[in-house]
């Protein structure tokens, strides 16, 4: 299981990389979105996946799953979102201003 | 009281603006100023006595005890040789400076800081005992004769020419410190004194050779020897004082003390004596040469400046071959050339100083420095005349001046060396004596011409700016004084010899013996080699003076391809213009090519450092199985990717981003993490609301904008990227090196009353990590709201037109 998710990992941040190379910076927010989700895969993947119930003292059955890596994992959600939103505004207040959204456009002023 | 005085140059820089403020028109600052050298040359020649009598004085500040640095001063023969010099010489500089400097529309007080400046850092320089301290004081007077040369900084030509002797001097600096350090290295002490008395560790140690490298790297430029002395005639665009004071008298000396103080360390040695004697001597050839040349009358002299540091050089090479011969009949010869440089060192400040004061006045009383419009000034200028006479002939070696006397002694020590046949010296020594000879005949001639292209000849007053008259008696006091030391020197060379130089030659030949060898400096020694050389320098002198018309003007179309300066000019812009083109082709401006360079780099290191430090090696053994529905899943969250990836409208994207965040969920169950499926359900739906909210003012996804080459180098950074992830993650996941140390936590119900692992962690355990969470939320909201409502200047623009 631990090797199928580690591949699954590494499929969406070739996917995340590659969306990040392009030109087009909603496309980059989209890579950036999903090398996101990949990396909390790989904290979750790591901390070993399926060993015994949730992380709830109510269970009665032996053995709980890695509760750290979910503590991390939901951390990083929240701050994934967190810049996420504000990468998106800032896409959007970009496009307002310059007028365009080709990153190789959007270089300093001796690149004009 | 010591410190009082060596420390009284930077004391009183800092009272000089005041001064020049409150006593702007009436009094010129020049004369508070004159005070400070005046006293130090009155408190260091009370040394005299004593030093001549064989005493040496020391005098330690407390400086940084803990690694040792402390300001040591130590005074013998030769640091007061060199203070006398620099307060001496110093003296009559500010007092030439009070008549030269206009009080009315020149900026005195920052002329009277630097030249305090760079006196105190001088006396600093042959003072200092301690290496390190020694070094700062170096730098201190690269920097004051930066400032000084740049003191008109509003022509260009003197910002170059400070820029130039910048560069130059502080490379050579920082080559000096590196030799300084490998010295302090290999003799474990920060005392020139007690190097010498460890001379057996240093001299058989491995860095002996790169250490004395690195030091006459910075004795050299700092010197003007070949091929660093370019930066000298550019430094000429400095007032003429400094050119007097720091560019012939004191700074340029500077290499030369060091070079003399090193000599116990490294003399003896034939690297030593073929670097110092050999570059010595071909400057001094280089340096006669290229004078000749020069119409310049100041860039003559700072050419011949060059060519006598050159000479003085050549000696103490020559005399360091003492240290080789130790005390004996052999070594006694070699230490009258020791002796020779020191006497040289001395005649050449006073008559060189003198000169360039004559300079100073014919520039200041004509307004023209160039010797094609000058000439018979001799009728109007009979005081200035008869001290450039003076000068002139001292310096071309003639008799009764003291030049003569140092000259025969350089003659006889090149003659000693084409004898010594050591070093390799026996096939090639002879070139000694004919470079020596020859270079002296160039001297002769330029000389000449300094005196009578400018005094001779035919007067012509229509082709200077002015109108001529002697200079004001303040004037000439300096020069004169200078003029006078000069005749005296010749005829009691022994006073100067026996209380001055012979100490100074025992700090710099310590091994022999003062009283081996007998200093009689005589004016007539009988007809002898070096007396017929004298005589062939004259009567060659004379005839290619006469008819140097003819040949001077080939000289001047010299290619200005092939100078020194040519190729300084070329290497600047050279590797100037290479940083640059070097840094534009990499730094783009385009964010993509960073990204390329990070992850290019990410992938190398990570995946070269896997490969050759560790090895991979994978344990699957501890893995879960595999359900139909786990690899379903897998599958779907692939193909949600691609559709994000091949997306060609923004609906399609955005939709496949939140299935695979949902999916992303649907792990989280099937890994029992409820609480984070629950979280990422609600993220997911709200960043999706975001995208979607956001979609309508983002532009459209086009397709096919970028090209076939674009998108291959994307694909295959991409690709690399994930296998290296999937590489380093499979190779970590097998090996886990000590147990997690999640059992403590499954206490959370005793520790802190809660049933929630999870949470219990998020809020009590680690609760800090989550009061920061918040606080990145709060300012990313901040963020966006701000983006939000700020008003573009550039769009309201756009909304006015």
């Amino acid at each position: 299981m631990e090797t199928l998710m580690v591949i699954l990992v590494g499929i969406l941040i070739s996917v995340g990389t590659y969306l990040i190379l392009s030109k087009q910076m909603l496309r980059i927010v989209l890579g950036v979105s999903i090398v996101g989700h990949a990396v909390n895969l790989l904290i979750i993947t790591s901390g070993g996946l399926k060993m015994g119930t949730a992380p709830l003292l109510g269970e009665t059955a032996p053995g709980f799953t890695d509760a750290i890596p979910q503590a991390l994992v939901l951390t990083a959600i929240v701050i994934n979102f967190a810049v996420t939103a504000l990468v998106l505004v800032l896409c959007y207040r970009a496009y307002r201003n310059f007028g365009t959204d080709d990153m190789e456009q959007l270089r300093g002023n001796e690149h004009e | 009281m010591f410190y009082a005085y060596i420390f009284l140059p930077f004391m009183s820089a800092i009272l000089v603006p005041f001064l020049f403020k409150y006593f702007k028109h009436r009094v010129h600052t020049g004369w508070f100023v004159l005070l400070v050298p005046l006293s130090i040359f009155i408190y260091l020649s009370q040394y005299i006595p004593s030093v001549a009598a064989g005493g040496t004085y020391k005098y330690t500040l407390s400086w940084i005890p803990s690694l040792d640095v402390n300001i040591v001063f130590y005074v013998d023969g030769l640091s007061l040789l060199f203070g006398t010099l620099i307060s001496g010489v110093g003296s009559l500089v500010i007092m030439y400076s009070i008549f030269y400097m206009s009080k009315a529309r020149e900026a005195l007080h920052n002329f009277y800081i630097y030249l305090l400046m760079f006196m105190g850092a001088m006396l600093g320089v042959v003072l200092s005992d301690n290496l390190l301290v020694l070094y700062g004081y170096w730098e201190l007077t690269s920097v004051s004769s930066f400032l000084l040369i740049s003191y008109w900084y509003e022509r260009k030509s003197s910002r170059q020419g400070a820029l130039k002797a910048l560069l130059i001097t502080v490379l050579g600096g920082f080559g000096m410190l590196a030799g300084f350090i490998i010295l302090i290295m290999m003799a474990n002490t920060y005392s020139i004194r007690e190097m010498i008395a460890s001379l057996e560790v240093i001299q058989s140690h491995v860095l002996f050779i790169p250490a004395m490298l690195c030091i006459l790297l910075g004795a050299f430029t700092k010197s003007a020897q070949f091929p660093f002395g370019i930066w000298l005639p550019d430094a000429m665009e400095a007032p003429t004082p400094v050119s007097s004071y720091l560019h012939s008298a004191t700074m340029v000396k500077a290499g030369i003390y060091v070079v003399a103080r090193m000599t116990p360390i490294f003399g003896g040695s034939s690297v030593w004596f073929w670097l110092v004697a050999g570059i010595g001597i071909i400057t001094l050839l280089y340096g006669s040469l290229t004078a000749l040349k020069q119409t310049d009358l100041k860039a003559m002299l700072a050419y011949s400046t060059i060519s006598q540091l050159g000479l003085i050089m050549c000696l103490l090479g020559v005399g360091s071959l003492a240290v080789y011969y130790g005390p004996g009949e052999s070594g006694t010869i070699f230490t009258v050339a020791g002796f020779a440089a020191l006497f040289h060192l001395f005649n050449h400040s006073t008559f060189k100083g003198s000169l360039f004061m004559v300079v100073g006045i014919i520039d200041h009383e004509t307004g023209r420095r160039d010797i094609r419009y000058l000439g018979g000034l001799m009728q109007v200028m009979p005081i200035t005349f008869t001290i450039a006479l003076i000068g002139g002939l001292s310096m071309a070696g003639l008799p009764p001046f003291n030049g003569f006397l140092s000259k025969e002694m350089f003659f006889a020590a090149v003659n000693d060396v084409s004898k010594a046949g050591i070093f390799g010296l026996g096939s090639i020594g002879i070139l000694f004596p004919i470079i020596a000879w020859v270079a002296s005949i160039f001297t002769f001639i330029y000389c000449m011409i300094f005196i009578f292209k400018t005094f001779g000849g035919q007067y012509r007053p229509e082709k200077l700016t002015r109108k001529v008259h002697e200079a004001p008696w303040g004037m000439l006091i300096s020069p004169v004084i200078l003029a006078i030391l000069v005749i005296l020197i010749f005829f009691f060379p022994n006073v100067l010899g026996k209380y001055i130089l012979s100490p100074a030659l025992t700090a710099v030949l310590p091994t022999m013996q003062a009283s081996s060898y007998d200093l009689k400096i005589s004016a007539w020694h009988g007809i002898n080699l070096e007396l017929l050389m004298t005589f062939g320098v004259i009567v060659v002198g004379f005839l290619l003076f006469t008819t140097s018309k003819k040949w001077i003007q080939v000289m001047r179309n010299y290619p200005q391809g092939l100078t020194l300066n040519h190729w300084y000019n070329q290497a600047l812009t050279g590797t100037e213009r290479l940083s640059a083109s070097l840094t534009n082709k990499y730094m783009t401006g385009s964010l993509r090519h960073y990204l390329i360079y990070i992850f290019s780099f990410f992938v190398i290191v990570l995946v070269s450092s896997l490969l050759l430090l560790y090895g991979i090696r994978f344990d699957f053994s501890n893995h879960a199985a595999i359900s139909i529905f786990d690899v379903g899943l897998v599958l779907a969250m692939v193909i949600a990717a691609c559709t994000v990836l091949f997306a060609s409208n923004r609906i399609m994207a955005i939709v496949a981003l939140g299935a695979l965040g949902y999916m992303v969920s649907m792990f989280f169950v099937i890994f029992r993490a409820p609480d984070l499926a629950l979280t990422q359900m609600v993220v997911e739906t709200v960043s999706t609301l975001l995208f979607l909210l956001c979609f309508y003012h983002l532009p459209k996804l086009k397709k096919g904008i970028e090209r076939i080459p674009f998108k291959l180098m994307n694909l295959i950074i991409s690709i690399a990227m994930g296998l290296t992830v999937t590489l380093l993650a499979l190779s970590a996941n097998g090996h886990k090196l000590f147990e997690p140390i999640t059992s403590f936590f499954e206490n959370a119900y005793e520790l802190a009353g809660a049933k929630n692992i999870v949470n219990a962690i998020l809020v009590d355990f680690r609760g800090f990590d989550t009061m920061l969470e918040i606080s990145v939320f709060a300012i990313a909201g901040l963020g966006v709201y701000i983006l939000v409502h700020q008003r573009s200047k550039r769009r309201e623009q756009y909304e006015n037109e």
